[in-house]
């Protein structure tokens, strides 16, 4: 049973990191119905930043350890929104009319770009996180101990998305986002500057995937450029499971996908741990093609 | 001047093919092995693009069936001694079962569900020949010591004597691709890619038609498979990762959609560009993601597109007005 929960809390960690990736992707899809392969590079240069902001501001001289890592969380997602929109400008939008899969192949071009623009920067090594940001204690929950980073990655994404959720649905701008993803056309005859809802989308989406890679960082303590991909897959992955293009199932796919994860590693073969989550995407398309929180959309004809 | 300009373009074809036949006689080896690779990717790019160029089906796992031609030669060689180009079309075989099971429940899938279903997929495989599945992929280690091809009892060795093999099956490739986009099938292809719901509203049976592009396209990855594990006498898992898939799918969408000389020349690009910059070692790769997205940009349909279907109008039924 100790076994049983603790792998549980680690994969409802790690399912927070990839639900705040995971909304990256499923924004920028519900509103450009593009599939943004850099996401997962942008993920990777949080986590690259977060590490040179620490090592380079000397932060821990000035602060306590929590005062350090928020201050990185906000400067790291500043930093990454910065980044998406630029990306967004250069690589997306002008290719906003042409044919969806020119957009993918554009995607993938800046991808290549990122990957290799880290390794230039960054070398291709593994780079380590300092160890000693955050205190190393186990915290003690009903009797068990469970490690403190743990926690707090699962509450900062828990918040995060609240965050986002009542951003989404309660102020104006995120009634535009949500118009500008039912339909771009009507939501612009309705006075909406899509633009400018696809430039915020572009704000949101990195800047909490950027997030989430200084989480990656601090959690498993080593980072390297390549990581993007398998994350992103992943993310993706979740995104599709909840429903693409939709917020709330974002967040439960990727809590899903972290639990099945952590479990079918722990439980069934820690070797097939990147199988079993494309053994249960599969299995779930074939079930319900839309998603677990995804309503069935009428075709257009 | 469409006829003019036809002709022109079948001559600068002409050329460029006796242009890369004559090319091993002054490049050195390890040029030559380049354009093997070139070939190689071609051919598997060819075939990617009946499914992605011409159903229009977001298939991003064609490195799945070419793993599984490769490893049905490789395991068969070894095991039986079975010479490799006869196991060829067993290859093309098992891979084209293998995209016919995997397949049929996925067909329906639209867009980027089925996108990243085959991505899921060619995971799959790949994790299952690291664990070596039934004991017989050899783990993460592969196989190795594959017999080299012989064609009628002269051993194929040098790289030299692989280009003629590769391309002389790219050549087969480009006519057997060429007739199939010409002909009914290709057609109707085409119409579904255009309109789903029409092209099922005038007759065809859209599932049946996009899991036998599905099924054609596997069998000759499959068949390219073989060429590589005889070319390689070693194959690893990690030949066969996501990252081949995405090189394959750059190459049909960067060169032109459901075009021949367009994907060859996309390979070319894709696989041979990088090579020349190598010099410029760790900043070539920047700039190629640099350049795609630039490609893109002022060339969204790739860079040899498709040209519209043409039919003579001489030989349409009469209609009585031309004549």
């Amino acid at each position: 049973m100790d076994f049983f929960l603790q792998q549980l809390t680690n994969g409802l960690a790690v399912g927070g990191i990839y639900a705040l990736i995971a909304l990256g992707y499923t924004m920028v899809y519900g509103v450009l119905k593009l599939i943004n392969f850099a996401h997962g590079d942008l993920f990777t240069i949080g986590a690259f930043l977060g590490l040179s902001l620490l090592t380079s501001l000397g932060l821990t001289h000035h602060m306590g350890s929590f005062g350090v890592v928020v201050s990185l969380i906000v400067m790291v997602m500043c930093l990454v929104a910065l980044v998406g929109v630029i990306l967004d400008r250069l690589a997306y939008k002008p290719l906003r009319t042409s044919h969806r899969l020119s957009a993918v192949v554009s995607a993938l071009g800046a991808s290549i770009f990122f990957q290799n623009g880290i390794m230039l920067v960054y070398g291709a090594k593994l780079l380590v996180y300092p160890h000693d940001i955050l205190p190393k204690m186990n915290v003690n929950i009903l009797g068990l101990h469970i490690p403190l980073i743990r926690i707090l990655i699962l509450l900062a994404s828990l918040l995060m998305m609240i965050c986002l959720y009542v951003y989404i649905n309660k102020t104006r701008i995120g009634t535009a986002i949500r118009a500008a993803a039912i339909d771009q056309g009507a939501a612009r005859l309705m006075g909406i500057n899509v633009d400018r809802v696809i430039m915020i989308v572009f704000m949101i989406g990195p800047a909490l995937g950027g997030a989430a890679g200084l989480m990656v960082g601090l959690y498993y303590g080593q980072i390297n450029f390549t990581m993007g991909w398998i994350y992103g897959l992943k993310a993706f992955t979740a995104a599709i499971l909840g429903g693409i293009g939709n917020i709330p199932g974002a967040m439960v796919g990727g809590l899903l996908l972290g639990v099945i994860e952590a479990l079918g590693a722990a439980y069934l073969s820690i070797a097939w741990k990147d199988a079993i989550a494309f053994c249960v995407l599969i299995v779930i398309l074939i079930v319900r093609p839309t998603g677990i929180l995804g309503e069935r959309v009428a075709e257009k004809i | 001047m469409i006829r003019m300009w036809k002709t022109k373009r079948h001559f600068l074809y002409a050329l460029w093919a006796v242009l890369l036949l004559a090319s091993p006689a002054v490049l050195n080896p390890y040029w030559v092995d380049v354009l093997n690779l070139v070939g190689l990717y071609a051919i598997l790019a060819l075939s990617l693009n009946i499914i992605l160029g011409h159903a229009g089906l977001f298939h991003m796992g064609h490195a799945a069936f070419y793993a599984v031609g490769a490893y049905t030669t490789a395991i068969l060689n070894k095991q039986f001694g079975i010479p490799v180009l006869w196991l060829m079309p067993l290859s093309g075989l098992t891979a084209g079962l293998t995209a016919l099971v995997v397949a049929r429940p996925i067909i329906h899938l639209r867009g980027d569900y089925l996108l990243i279903v085959t991505i899921g997929f060619v995971e799959i495989i790949r994790i299952a020949l690291i664990n070596n599945v039934f004991g017989i992929t050899g783990g993460a280690n592969g196989i190795f010591g594959i017999d080299r091809p012989m064609i009628f009892g002269y051993k194929i060795r040098k790289p030299q004597e692989f280009f003629y093999l590769i391309w002389a099956f790219a050549a087969l490739t480009v006519f057997f691709f060429h007739r199939l986009e010409q002909s009914r099938f290709g057609r109707a292809l085409n119409f579904l890619r255009e309109d789903d719901v029409a092209a099922e509203g005038s007759g065809i049976h859209t599932a049946h038609y996009k899991l036998i592009a599905f099924v054609i396209g596997a069998f000759w990855a499959g068949m390219v498979g073989t060429v590589y594990a005889a070319k390689m006498t070693i194959i690893a898992p990690e030949s066969f990762n996501f990252w081949e898939s995405v090189i394959m799918f750059m190459i049909v969408l960067l060169g032109g959609r459901g075009s021949i000389p367009g994907t060859i020349l996309g390979a070319f690009l894709v696989i041979g560009l990088p090579e020349i910059f190598r010099e410029f070692a760790s900043a070539r790769m920047l700039v190629f993601g640099a350049v795609m997205v630039i490609m893109m940009i002022f060339r969204t349909e790739g860079i040899l597109p498709a040209l519209p279907r043409s039919y003579p109008i001489g030989r349409l039924p009469d209609t009585g007005s031309d004549r």
